[in-house]
């Protein structure tokens, strides 16, 4: 379980959000949603540690993440897996071997293991026999799904996505919504969704967190969010241009 | 106020690479692919320095010099020891400054700004151990080869400049070289290159683990790691010379 404590966070002068405060139960899938520059990717970026707040607290299982020792911050770490809105894959070694890293430094599992699992991690993603191909010679799809075999390559417990359907095309963008629902629903994974893409809010999220004006504006289920008065919220789904 | 919270920073880096030094599994494959990058594809370009570095002085040593006064194997034995001394260790710095360092920081950079150093970390890597550990090795045990190689060079372009140009012949020249050879010469010069090893390949990590602002951002990380790469091999040659000679 994630629970996030009264979480503020500014950079120098300018405050992104204050007392920011949710819980992301075991097994569940939550979108945070909101404009773009608002602090959606800053905010997902804490669950992990990767920046930490001005005040509050992240709690991940009990463990006050902002406390830990960077061992023990490691340890937490490899809970997760992370897919970064441009991929982030590692551009000195080819596809195969991005997806095989955590593999070959976490695991001691064999060759022969490896490729079973990295070949069965890229079918997953439709990606099978790329594995060979350069990340320079991927398409911005064929990045973000990549990314995304070896965020869960580990079978991590909590997966971040960061924008995972951005700049994709829409049919791309349902693969990966589907991808979503498939690890939610049958590998139990908790997931975290950063998107201004509604119709992806409504195909893969149980939970909405939307972020307007440096603060938590909204948080519920998708249900209450289709009849939720919230002028704020109802501004961005109609800005959005989706009907729920 | 900004120098000394950058110093903070990088002093704080380097604590913790100090630190993770002995996870060596975690940087070995990385260590072996630096020894490389930083070594032996230097190679060609610090021989090519080290040889008309050695060339020009010999033939500057020979236009400043009334050979009728000073025997002329005098040129050998100042090209030989300035090149031991200094210029085999100072010029190879500045130079690799611009190809060593310079990768550095923009390899680090660019990882930086796609989130490749975010990815690393997030998968439970101690990202300076992985990156910034093996460079810095690596230049501080590779830099003192290069040094050698340098040295070397510059007194065969030295020799081969004095033949050519008639200024006096290789036995002479070798003979001066000789005389003014003093083996402590040489460990000078390997400290040197360790210490620049040090500051360009720390400086550079430092500079590119830390860029920010996209390709922009990238860019000035590697101009000014090179520049304040040069600037420290200066002062740290000064520093050295003042201390030990």
């Amino acid at each position: 379980m994630i629970e996030i404590k009264n979480l503020s966070k500014s950079f120098g002068k300018n405050l992104v959000w204050e007392n920011v405060s949710f819980n992301i139960s075991d097994g569940e899938t939550l979108a945070i949603i909101g404009k773009s520059g608002c602090g959606k990717s800053v905010l997902l970026k804490h669950l992990n540690a990767l920046l930490y707040p001005d005040q509050g607290e992240v709690v991940i299982d009990g463990h006050k993440l902002f406390e830990l020792s960077y061992a023990e911050l490691r340890k937490i770490r490899q809970k997760f897996g992370i897919l970064f809105q441009g991929g982030a894959l590692f551009d000195s070694i080819n596809t195969f071997e991005n997806v095989a890293f955590p593999l070959r430094y976490f695991t001691d599992l064999d060759e022969p293991e490896i490729r079973k699992k990295v070949e069965k991690a890229l079918e997953m993603v439709n990606l099978v026999g790329s594995g060979d191909k350069p990340t320079s010679a991927l398409s911005g799809g064929m990045r973000k799904r990549v990314g995304l075999a070896r965020a869960i390559i580990l079978e991590p417990e909590y997966v971040l996505y960061d924008e995972p359907t951005s700049g994709l095309d829409p049919q791309t963008s349902e693969e990966i919504n589907d991808l979503i629902v498939y690890m939610s629903e049958h590998l139990e994974i908790t997931s975290i969704v950063i998107t201004h893409d509604m119709h992806s809010v409504l195909q893969i999220a149980e939970k909405v967190a939307f972020l307007d004006q440096k603060k938590l504006s909204w948080y519920g289920t998708v249900e209450e969010m289709r009849s939720s008065k919230d002028s704020s919220l109802l501004d961005f789904i109609k800005a959005s241009e989706f009907q729920i | 106020m900004e120098a000394i919270r950058q110093l903070g920073q990088y002093a704080t880096l380097l604590y913790h690479a100090l630190r993770s030094i002995l996870e060596f599994s975690t940087y070995r494959k990385n260590l072996f692919q630096e020894f490389v990058k930083i070594g032996y594809e230097s190679i060609p370009i610090i021989m090519l320095t080290g040889v008309f570095t050695g060339a020009v002085l010999t033939l500057q040593t020979a236009y400043q010099l009334d050979t009728d006064i000073y025997p002329a194997s005098i040129v050998g034995s100042i090209v030989g020891q300035s090149i031991i001394i200094e210029l085999a260790a100072v010029i190879g710095a500045l130079v690799l400054a611009g190809k060593v360092g310079a990768r550095i920081s923009t390899e680090l950079g660019t990882m930086r700004v796609s989130e490749q150093i975010d990815a690393l970390e997030s998968m439970g890597f101690n990202s300076v151990t992985f990156l910034v550990v093996p460079r810095v090795l690596s230049g501080i045990l590779m830099f003192p080869v290069l040094y050698v190689v340098a040295a070397v060079m510059g007194i065969s372009g030295g020799l081969l400049a004095g033949t050519l140009d008639g200024i006096l012949p290789a036995a002479e020249f070798m003979q001066g070289a000789r005389e003014f050879f003093f083996p402590e010469d040489v460990v000078f010069g390997v400290v040197k290159s360790f210490v620049f090893g040090f500051v360009i390949t720390s400086i550079s990590s430092f500079k590119g683990y830390y860029a920010s602002g996209g390709a922009e951002g990238v860019g000035n990380a590697t101009t000014q790691a090179t520049v304040l790469s040069c600037i420290y091999v200066l002062l740290s040659d000064f520093m050295l010379a003042a201390l030990l000679l």
